[in-house]
């Protein structure tokens, strides 16, 4: 409900209940704070956002009260020009100051720090505190943030976003009175993979991001660029900075329907790979000795492509995932859409149309992953989401207090008293059911947890099923999962919201079949409540993109006519991660191979032509999340020599393959085309009507009001200043001109007058927390089908049973490690640990195993070497590979195989 | 005189066992709230008596206690708690009737424990309370033996456990809200009131948090009903006092006096007035969290509205004096000291500003204090007032600076222009 509150004289409409500092931030309002923020909510340590506060109209003096620990009531009058405010507040901010180093012209904060702009706002500016500074050791907390103590201000965020929000452990404050210290018991990497938002959520310069320092820029002299994320297939929307032509950071973009305001390690970290020395730079042809690539320039490059691709009886276009929807589409007009095919694995082709059948002909809901810390009941099945879909990992933490949120609501405690909220609901959470072969890092906060093979796991959740609707079938001898399987059901059913999760990180069918049953299910036993919700996890970042352009399985490629010669074109993949060497190698004998990318690989090293791409951070482009959800991203660095974004490769090669036809020239047109080929993709570029996105006269600029040093950046070259660079795919400009503004749909950074921190966010926000005035959240494609009836699997797997002297490989997904581009990362590298055979303790004592013994693995199609862990909390009989496993090369899990110790 | 709290304590022998309490009386009021009262009577006693907290802030203990939820649909396990942490510099008073009556604290615990319905009570004992920690074991095990404790009390279908919890000795595990989060292995930080301890405590469940001597008194007010308790008081408000002196009095110590003993004569005729040579200049009359009463005000009885209306608190009735020999910058600086290191470093303005007031108190003393000192001295006691810091303990600290300033102004002022302490 609405209310009325005044504020300074004038009249505001706020939420009732709302603490008063949201409602007058949310309303514009100037109002200076540090402890609370919108997804930590209130603790009121800080004392920074006290305002008068009147009882009724009678009432001249008034009290001094903290806004974020007042409710907003109807006709609640309160001053936050009151000069005994004003005063207190910039007495806090003195406070603050004594100890502070007052280092903001070297601190890695300075220019966007919250400190700073509080600080100006509250308007203390001289120091009358004349003892000595007390000053503390900083802590080396591993590659990704650097840790600088003296700058703290004491207000709890960061171990209350670390420990209360994320699940940390290893982030604490320790001390007391004013000698309060926030890090770890000892010096040591921050172990949560969400670390790296104590950049953001820190409101000083104590926790930054170590990767900026290696290449530092002042913030102002950054040119930032929205972009989404490419390291998991949730799509989280971030920020890029750029400065000298080299990627210098990555930050949260506020998505309120996707990632709010957090983003995971992988995501803000992983971006090495764009600025690696390993980057394909050049074009290069291979000479006759079939090993040298011999650089080519540009022009030569396209006259290359094109003849060995002009007139070929045979062409195929092998499309990747983790290329973008129109790069992909440019490769499907080159080649033909007959000639198209998935760069994805057999496997992944099967699952991912799985997910896609269960998301557009069943009657359930996808979820945002933003409404997902709303679900109140939740079934997880088959895999760890902190590994393959990290943020939805924090999104389901969030959900598991759901129940205790609406007790305390009961209790007429507001959700944003997060103290009272956590303190009533102590150490109650969920229901959440895990059901995995093995641990999974929200184990901690899980009702139950079952550890079985993904079979059993299916089973579990086809009884479920079984228990909601007795239409799905019924599955036999579950023993004492019967009785879980009622639990589970019931908890469901009980929920005001529930949801089901699973993904193809399982790499079974089976698992994600069985999670569309359970919603299916509940959809039926809840009839009349709202939709139940259906949340599944993709391999990578357009994996869903791939699938909806209809590429056919690469499994189908051998069925095409053995054409002497013939080409094949490889956009940004490698093959040899997608099927076994043979399977690949077979491909391509006999073919002229070119490939499109931007990372050297395998598939690289046996083209006959290589063509620089760019990355996702050098061009413009759209990714399609798991959801279904399209979203753009902007060229932030541009693409420097050869290297020229796929689709721009291709659609030179169309033209100068078939000059005679009218075909895109630009991404505009390639959109326009694919668009009227594939009506379902059609609204993701549907023009806006606010002409500051596109065909806008002024562009949005890139570089903020304060970027320095535009002459001198390049004045030992010439002191001549260059033509910003023409960026045609965007509206943006690498420019401080043109039209800023909070309610315009690309945002390219957060800005306003007094606000340089991430703070500002909240100007561009309807209400803080809320959606985003003008911001695009992207755009759903896939609408479930709300009246089909309830289907459910034929098959019911059979339950797993361990094989005497083999186990069952099953892939393990890893947070750091497991995903293609970020493991080129430096940082990421040292984060990521080394991989290891992950067995029940039991099966490894049985093989006469000890924690880290290296085991051969032998299987039919070969063997290899690991150290092996050991652990309780895996399923019997299976046995945990990591992906992307150095040294393991393809492999189609699950299968069994053999392991023998080799040495200790 | 009666001395309900204290008939049964001789400082010269141990404390009296189960059956020689029992023979002086004791348990009788268990056995008439279990027999005879229903825990909503037993509430409504405790209100009609007009008993108010002797913890410090003097809140009305049946009050408090009407709001525990109760009835079958109450949350459950519901808590009791003790708070015998006792940390405030110059108070001593829980520490006597926990030492010298040890069964007097349990038979309380499970009267009030009983008008709550609570299930479990915890002693939170000051660490150094080590005496009055065995003696409070000891005493537990009696009564756990005799029936008086755990599941079923003496047939009546309500069950009590009572557990001590020696605090690590923070002053701020004293504030109860703090206490509750130390209680629970947490940070001794404070909570935010609403939700309050009734609704939301120890765990997220009901709690009671009560000062022991405000406890000691239920039993008695059980037995012998509230006209009795507001009868042997000499003011309008009733029952005794446990009154202490500190400081350099012939014969400083703690006496249970009747409520509205004026100030004067406790001082002259149980501490035994000033030691020779020594005139009293003031007094903290209740702990260091109190503000100075000088000559003018030594009239006053020692009851929560006379000391208000004094402008002081009553705090817990336990009296630190100032003498001429002393320097007052000095005694305020001492406590500065103690108040800067005991806060707990959750708020701003205590965190921070408490070590700075320590600081320019340290440099006056020291002489080294300049002009300006005495506006940023005021300027705190202002700005650490309540409301503007998380809890009491920062506006607390800023009531002997405060008054200090108004009471011993000409002392600061001397030794900044003299830049020395004329006392060293
Ligand atoms: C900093 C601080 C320290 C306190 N220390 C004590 C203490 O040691 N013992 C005590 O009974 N109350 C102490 N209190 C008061 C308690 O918060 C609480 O009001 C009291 O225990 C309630 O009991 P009562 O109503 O019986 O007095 C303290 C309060 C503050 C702000
Ligand atoms: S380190 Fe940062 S977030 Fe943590 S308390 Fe200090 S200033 Fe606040
Ligand atoms: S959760 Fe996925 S999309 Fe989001 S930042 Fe991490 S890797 Fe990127
Ligand atoms: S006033 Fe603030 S810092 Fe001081 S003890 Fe209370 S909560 Fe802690
Ligand atoms: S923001 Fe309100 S007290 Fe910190």
């Amino acid at each position: 409900m609405r209310v009325k509150i005044t504020v300074d004289g004038k009249s505001y409409e706020v939420e009732q209940g709302d603490n008063l500092l949201r409602a007058c931030l949310s309303n514009g309002l100037d109002l200076p704070y540090f402890c609370w923020h919108p997804i930590l909510g209130s603790v009121g340590s800080c004392r920074q956002c006290a305002v008068k506060s009147y009882q009724d109209d009678d009432d001249t003096e008034g009290k001094i009260v903290m806004a974020c620990m007042e409710s907003s009531n109807e006709g609640c009058r309160i001053s936050i020009d009151d000069p005994e405010a004003k005063r207190f507040r910039a007495q806090i901010i003195e406070w603050l100051m004594i100890n502070h180093p007052h280092d903001c012209a070297v601190c890695d904060e300075g220019g966007e720090c919250h400190l700073q702009d509080m600080t100006v706002m509250t308007g203390h500016d001289s120091r009358r505190y004349r003892f000595t500074k007390s000053t503390h050791r900083n802590q080396d907390l591993g590659p990704f943030i650097n840790h600088e103590m003296n700058r703290c201000i004491t207000c709890y965020r960061c171990v209350r976003y670390y420990r209360d929000y994320a699940g940390g452990k290893d982030l604490d404050a320790f001390g007391v009175h004013d000698r309060m210290y926030f890090g770890r018991q000892e010096d040591g990497t921050l172990e949560s993979p969400f670390s790296g938002n104590l950049v953001e959520v820190c409101p000083t310069g104590v926790f930054t991001d170590k990767t900026f320092k290696q290449h530092y820029t002042r913030k102002w002299d950054l040119q930032s660029t929205p972009s989404v994320c490419v390291h998991c297939s949730l799509g989280c929307n971030t920020i890029l900075g750029e400065r000298y032509g080299g990627l210098r950071r990555v930050l949260n973009r506020y998505n309120a329907d996707v990632n709010g305001y957090l983003i995971c390690d992988r995501g803000r970290f992983g971006y090495g790979f764009v600025n690696s020395d390993q980057r394909i730079s050049e074009a290069g042809v291979r000479i006759a000795d079939g090993c040298t690539l011999e650089s080519i320039d540009s022009d030569v490059a396209v006259r290359r492509f094109t003849s060995l691709i002009k007139n070929k009886e045979s062409l195929i276009g092998i499309g990747s995932p983790r290329a973008s929807l129109e790069a992909n589409f440019a490769l499907r007009q080159l080649v033909g859409k007959e000639n198209f095919y998935s760069g994805a694995s057999a496997q992944e082709f099967e699952l991912v149309a799985t997910v896609v059948d269960a998301m557009r002909n069943g009657s359930t809901q996808t979820p945002s992953l933003r409404q997902i810390e709303s679900a109140d009941a939740v079934l997880l099945l088959g895999e760890d989401p902190t590994a393959s879909a990290p943020l939805l990992s924090l999104a389901l933490r969030q959900s598991t207090r759901q129940q205790s949120i609406l007790e305390a609501a009961k209790a007429g405690i507001p959700m944003w008293q997060d103290a009272a909220v956590r303190g009533l609901a102590q150490d109650s959470h969920g229901p959440l059911f895990i059901a995995t072969p093995a641990a999974t890092a929200l184990d901690d906060i899980a009702s139950e947890t079952v550890r079985a093979a993904p079979d059993d796991v299916a089973r579990l959740g086809l009884a479920v099923a079984h228990e909601l609707d007795p239409k799905a079938p019924r599955v036999v001898k579950l023993g004492a999962r019967l009785k879980l399987a009622k639990r589970i059901a019931a908890a469901l059913l009980a929920a005001e919201q529930p949801l089901v999760v699973a993904g193809t990180a399982s790499g079974s069918k089976a698992v994600i079949q069985a999670a569309a049953a359970v919603a299916t299910a509940l959809g039926v036993a809840r009839a009349k409540a709202a939709a139940p919700w259906l949340f599944l996890t993709l391999p990578e970042c357009n994996s869903m993109g791939l699938a909806l352009l209809n590429a056919k399985p690469l499994a189908e490629i051998k069925q095409q006519p053995k054409g002497r010669g013939g080409s094949v074109i490889v956009l940004e993949n490698n093959l040899y991660r997608r099927a076994k060497a043979e399977q690949v190698d077979a491909l391509l004998d006999g073919k002229t191979l070119v490939v499109l990318d931007h990372v050297q690989h395998p598939t690289v090293d046996r083209a006959r032509l290589v063509l620089p791409a760019a990355t996702f951070a050098e061009t413009s482009g759209t990714l399609v999340n798991n959801e279904g959800r399209a979203q753009e991203f902007h060229t932030a660095v541009m693409p420097t020599g050869a290297i020229r974004p796929s689709h721009g490769w291709l659609l030179s090669g169309l033209t100068a393959c078939r000059p005679d036809e009218k075909h895109a020239l630009s991404l505009e047109d390639l959109r326009a085309a694919c668009a009227a080929e594939f009506p379902e993709l059609a609204s993701t570029w549907l023009s806006d009507e606010s002409p500051t996105l596109r065909y806008a006269k002024e562009k949005v600029p890139r570089a903020s009001f304060r970027a320095s040093g535009r002459t001198a950046m390049h004045a030992n070259v010439s002191v001549h200043e260059p033509t910003p660079p023409e960026d045609p795919d965007s509206a943006l400009a690498f420019s401080m001109e043109g039209f800023r503004d909070p309610d315009a749909q690309l945002i390219p950074s957060y800005w306003a007058p007094g606000w340089n921190s991430v703070q500002a966010l909240s100007k561009f926000q309807f209400e803080v927390g809320g959606p985003m005035r003008g911001g695009k959240p992207g755009v759903r494609l896939i609408q479930p089908c709300k009246d089909a009836p309830p289907s459910y699997p034929d098959e019911i797997p059979a339950a797993f049973a361990a094989r005497e002297g083999e186990w069952l490989l099953l892939p393990l997904s890893r947070v750091f490690g497991g995903e293609e581009l970020s493991s080129m990362d430096p940082a990421i590298q040292v984060r990521t640990s080394q991989a290891q055979l992950l067995l029940h303790e039991d099966d490894g004592l049985s093989l006469g195993l000890s924690e880290g013994d290296i085991v051969e693995i032998q299987s039919e199609v070969g063997s290899f070497s690991l150290p092996v862990a050991m652990r309780k909390n895996v399923c019997r009989g299976v046995a945990m590979l990591p992906l992307d496993t150095p040294g393991v090369g393809f492999l189609q899990l699950p299968l069994y195989a053999s392991i023998r110790r080799v040495s200790g | 005189m009666e001395r309900p709290l204290t008939k049964n304590i001789d400082a010269g022998r141990e404390p009296l066992g189960l059956k020689d309490y029992e023979a002086a009386g004791g348990y009788q009021a268990v056995r008439k709230v279990l027999q005879e009262m229903t825990p909503e009577e037993v509430t409504a006693a405790v209100k009609k008596s007009d008993l108010r907290g002797r913890g410090g802030a003097g809140f009305p203990t049946g009050l408090k206690w009407s709001f525990v939820p109760m009835g079958d649909d109450a949350p459950r396990p519901k808590y009791l708690v003790c708070n015998a942490d006792e940390m405030e510099p110059g108070t001593f008073k829980d520490r006597v009737l926990l030492e010298g009556d040890p069964h007097q604290m349990v038979e309380a615990m499970i009267v009030a424990g009983y008008a709550m319905g609570a299930d479990v009570g915890y002693i939170f004992l000051r660490w150094a309370y080590r005496l009055a920690n065995q003696r409070l074991l000891a005493a537990i095990a009696e009564a756990n033996a005799a029936g008086y404790l755990g599941d079923n009390i003496l047939d009546s279908g309500y069950s009590f456990k009572l557990h001590v919890h020696t605090s690590a000795g923070r002053y701020i595990c004293g504030e109860e809200t703090a206490l509750l989060n130390s209680l629970e292995g947490k940070r001794a930080i404070p909570r935010a009131k609403p939700p309050f301890p009734q609704i939301s405590g120890l765990w997220g469940k009901p709690t009671i948090v009560q000062n022991v001597e405000t406890l000691c008194n239920v039993p008695h007010i059980i037995n012998r009903g509230a006209d009795w308790f507001k009868s042997i008081s000499r003011s309008a408000e009733g029952g005794t006092k446990l009154y202490g002196v500190s400081g350099r009095a012939k014969n400083p110590g703690c006496w249970e006096l009747p409520m509205g003993t004026p100030i004067r004569e406790i001082i002259d005729e149980y501490a035994g007035g000033m030691q020779d040579g020594l005139k009293l200049r003031g007094l903290l009359p209740g702990g260091a969290s109190t503000d100075f009463l000088v000559e003018e005000h030594f009239d006053t009885p020692m009851d929560y509205a006379s000391i208000a209306a004094a402008g002081s608190r009553m705090g817990t009735g336990t009296m630190i004096l100032l003498d001429d020999g002393n320097c007052p910058v000095g005694m305020v600086l001492n406590m500065m000291e103690f108040f800067a290191r005991e806060s707990c470093g959750w708020c701003t303005p205590c965190r921070e500003g408490l070590p700075w007031v320590e600081k320019i108190l340290q440099a006056i003393e020291d002489g080294n204090g300049c002009a300006e000192d005495l506006d940023r001295l005021s300027a705190h006691a202002r700005d650490l007032g309540h409301g503007n810091t998380f809890c009491a303990l920062a506006p607390g600290a800023m009531e002997p600076l405060q008054s200090s300033l108004k009471y011993f102004r000409e002392d600061f002022q001397s030794h900044i222009t003299n830049k020395r302490c004329p006392w060293s």
